[in-house]
């Protein structure tokens, strides 16, 4: 069993929790993510390692609450125990003096690339960060960016907060102005995340993006995480979770996605139902 | 139940061999119950009557843990079942799972005597109903372990291979941790065979029967990514590793629209239904979309379990496109008669050269072109050639690829020093289970390549010999 030691909503619908698991805390580097399973009969389900405390034996998680899974899990409180735990997965994200990096962040995205982008700003790169929200009450980890970024771009959708527009808008700006940039990555919903890749593959700047498919072991047994990258077929439980942002197929990523859009809702509807209206939330 | 009295045992030869009652095919194809029932004590004790009790018998032979057959099967005909069951827990640690699941027709059974004129004993029926007695009326016996050795062992992968070396280790009397990657041990006896071929309280009670004995299981933990091989052998203490991680990495065809959504390999659709237990969906929160048409590529055990499941999840129509004849399929004559029996539809001699999506990426047909055998190849088996212009399209919404599984390559990629083959399986001793590397056993699929339950068993139980003898004197 693994405890939950620390619950909160750190923005609307996005929840940060920290959970005493030793071995995978100890043993997890940037760029991997584990599986969580919260009691008998619940789906397994990926979520990037945001931060780990090999000393205090945590690993910390960050997610929006998009499903049934992530909803039971948000509900979750200090204290109370996770049955599974598995990790950490996939491969760690490689890391080296590139010289300019920059990191553009979409939504919940921003937690997956704190831990990256500390490590990039760690060996030494120079670290931009483009983060960006629909709007100012989905901005997540704004101050966390802040303090390792040696330049740091917010942008919201709609203008409630900072700059208005895309994080692409940014990041066109940053090239049209031809700063130098040796790497580029870009994690966020599938489609800005492809958006991120058009355009920056005309100036064949290398871009790489993390991906999230359907998982359900996350050990390579299935297959259900298959993307196609540069023309392969590949595993994104262990073959990634990060690939060259140009070669993906992200059009195939997006349907595949898309698989249980019906189951999802039902497993929802149910959930929203016994949860709160019918049985007075006495469940 | 009690143990019946047996009235003077009338000539063996003079009873027909006993059918097993089962759940009709119209019944079953609705729910994910245990298709037989088993024997009732009256059925066993007449099947076991059966036996001749040959000197030299030929059906031990077969059997690839040397079970103790006529022996087991006289304490059966004289109403001793406890006895029974211990007797086969000599050499078999699960009866219960290889009594339903063993090829008994390849193995045990094929030899019998009795099979040279008439039919052969039932051998499997017979062990699965001594171990379900067993079971069910709860007299279990838990074996001391041995004296404690002080000598530590991790075995990596909790499937049958994993099991059997952790039971035999124990009682060597060292001290067992069995690491599973899965939320539950049993390997593919838990995520592959589905519920209505072997329920999975069976395989649960199997794997608790283990842990009385003393081995301590540790599931979430993924050896080569939560903790490797060397740092089991060099941090955390461990004297010896053994390495049972099966064969767990799905094969495609690699043809076109084999990405589409609906397109599955079998160990993902069989792991939704059953570990995950997606029959149960929405009251469990992994799905599996309840759709029509299903077609099934292969021909194994593998692809009928796959089919029979299907049908159950409320498929109407199923094919199992296989591109040889009935005759070259791998699976068990007895799933291909049930899977007959159920209403599966074999399209034989067919091979799949597409997949075809609409536009949101949903499979909607298969193209298959009808093949012919040719001449034998390197298996013996003859080769399917196609026929030209024999083209046809079938609507589908459900894939299932069950063409066979390799070797995951995890616990090799992070182990230096511990060489496999060209197809990633580990190199191991036949006899012994010993790897390239020190202190390092390996046994089951990840060494034959996806074999039978009884063969990891019978690889896990000789490299538990192996094991216990380096462990006590230290020599490789
Ligand atoms: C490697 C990896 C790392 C991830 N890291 C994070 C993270 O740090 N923070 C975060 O908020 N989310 C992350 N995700 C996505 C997260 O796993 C899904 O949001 C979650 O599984 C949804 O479960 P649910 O039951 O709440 O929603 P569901 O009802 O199952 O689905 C709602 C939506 O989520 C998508 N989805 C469903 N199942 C999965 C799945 N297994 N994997 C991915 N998407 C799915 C569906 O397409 C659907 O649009 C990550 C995914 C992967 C593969
Ligand atoms: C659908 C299906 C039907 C079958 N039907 C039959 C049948 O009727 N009769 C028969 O005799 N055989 C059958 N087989 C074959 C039989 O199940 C296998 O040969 C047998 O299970 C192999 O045992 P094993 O212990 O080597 O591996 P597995 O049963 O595959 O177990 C390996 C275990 O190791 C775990 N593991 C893998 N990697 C790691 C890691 N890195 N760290 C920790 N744990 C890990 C896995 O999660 C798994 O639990 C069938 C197989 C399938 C897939
Ligand atoms: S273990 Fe399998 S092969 Fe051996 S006797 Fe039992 S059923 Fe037959
Ligand atoms: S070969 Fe057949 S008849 Fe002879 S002992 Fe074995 S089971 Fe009995
Ligand atoms: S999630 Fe099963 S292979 Fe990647």
């Amino acid at each position: 069993m693994f405890p939950i030691v620390e619950s909160r909503e750190i923005a609307k619908n996005v929840f940060f929790q920290k959970i005493q698991a030793p071995r995978i805390a100890k043993k997890r580097k940037a760029g991997q993510f584990l599986i969580i399973r919260k009691g008998e009969g619940g789906e397994r389900i990926p979520l990037t390692i945001v931060d780990s405390d090999p000393i205090g034996g945590t690993v910390t998680i960050i997610y929006q609450v998009v499903g049934k899974s992530t909803a039971e899990l948000s509900k979750m409180k200090a204290g109370e125990e996770l049955q599974d735990v598995v990790g950490p997965l996939g491969l760690a994200t490689h890391i080296e003096n590139f010289g300019t990096v920059v990191c553009v962040c979409g939504g919940i995205g921003t937690a997956p690339l704190l831990p990256i982008a500390t490590s990039i700003k760690n060996a030494g790169n120079k670290l931009v960060s483009i983060i960006g929200a629909r709007n100012k009450e989905l901005l997540i980890l704004e101050d966390e960016m802040k303090a390792i970024s040696d330049e740091l771009i917010v942008t919201t959708d709609d203008g409630s907060y900072a700059k208005k527009g895309f994080v692409t808008t940014a990041l066109q700006e940053m090239i049209d102005a031809k700063v130098k940039i040796d790497l580029v990555i870009a994690i966020g919903p599938v489609p800005m995340m492809r958006a991120v890749s058009e355009v920056t593959r005309p100036h064949g700047l290398k871009t790489m993006v993390s991906l999230n498919p359907i998982m359900v072991d996350a050990t390579g047994m299935c297959g259900a995480c298959r993307v196609t990258v540069g023309g392969e077929v590949k595993f994104v439980c262990v073959d990634g979770p990060e690939f060259d942002g140009h070669l993906v197929d992200f059009k195939e990523l997006t349907m595949r996605n898309r698989a249980y859009l019906r189951e999802e809702k039902v497993a929802m509807e149910k959930y929203e139902h016994k949860d709160g209206k019918c049985m007075g939330g006495s469940n | 139940m009690a143990e019946i009295t047996t009235k003077p045992r009338p000539k063996p030869f003079s009873i027909p061999r006993q059918p097993m009652p089962e759940q009709p095919p119209s019944v079953r194809v609705n729910n994910f119950n245990e298709v037989p029932y088993g024997f009732t004590a009256d059925l066993a004790v007449l099947e076991a009557q059966r036996c001749i009790q040959c000197k030299n018998p030929a059906c031990v032979k077969g059997c690839p843990v040397s079970v103790q057959i006529p022996e087991f099967i006289d304490l059966v005909a004289k109403g001793k079942f406890a006895e029974a069951a211990k007797k086969i827990k000599e050499t078999n640690a699960l009866p219960a799972v290889c009594g339903r699941v063993c090829p008994q027709e390849e193995q045990c059974e094929a030899p019998c005597v009795l099979g040279k004129k008439g039919e052969p004993v039932a051998i499997g029926r017979l062990e699965r109903f001594v171990a379900d007695y067993e079971r069910v009326t709860g007299n279990v016996e838990i074996p001391k372990p041995g004296t404690p050795t002080g000598k530590k062992v991790a075995i990596v992968g909790g499937g049958p291979a994993g099991l059997t070396v952790a039971g035999d280790l124990i009682q060597f009397g060292h001290d067992v941790t069995i690491f599973e990657a899965l939320h539950k041990a049993g390997g593919v006896l838990m995520y592959g065979i589905p519920e209505f071929r072997l329920p999975k309280d069976i395989v649960q009670a199997e794997i608790e029967y283990i842990q009385k004995c003393g081995a301590k299981l540790e599931c979430d933990v993924v050896i080569g990514k939560t903790i490797t091989v060397d740092e089991l052998l060099e941090e955390e203490g461990f004297d010896a590793v053994f390495i049972g991680t099966g064969a767990g990495l799905p094969y495609f065809m690699n043809i076109p629209g084999e990405n589409l959504i609906g397109v599955y390999s079998a160990n993902e659709y069989l792991t939704r239904a059953n570990l995950m237990k997606a029959y149960d969906f929405p009251t469990s929160d992994t799905p599996l979309s309840k759709v029509n048409n299903v077609a099934v590529v292969g021909g194994g055990n593998v692809a009928m379990d796959a089919a029979r499941t299907a049908k159950r999840m409320g498929a109407e129509n199923v094919y199992v496109i296989y591109r040889r004849s009935k005759k070259e399929m791998p699976a068990r004559i007895e799933e291909i008669h049930h899977a007959e029996e159920e209403g599966i539809d074999f399209r034989l001699l067919n091979n799949p050269l597409q997949f075809i999506g609409n536009e949101d990426g949903w499979v909607t047909e298969v193209e298959c072109e009808k093949m012919e055998l040719g001449e034998p190849d390197a298996s013996g088996r003859r080769r399917p050639v196609p026929i030209k212009g024999s083209e046809y399209k079938l609507p589908i919404d459900v894939v299932i690829m069950s063409i066979g599984n390799g070797a995951n390559p995890l616990v090799p990629a992070t182990t230096p020093g511990l060489d496999t083959n060209k197809w990633g399986n580990i190199l191991a001793d036949q006899e012994t289970g010993k790897t390239s590397k020190k202190g390092v056993f390996a046994g089951g699929d990840i060494v034959i390549g996806a074999a039978t339950v009884i063969l990891a068993m019978g690889a896990g139980r000789k490299a538990a010999a192996a094991m216990n003898d380096y462990l006590l004197t230290g020599n490789w």
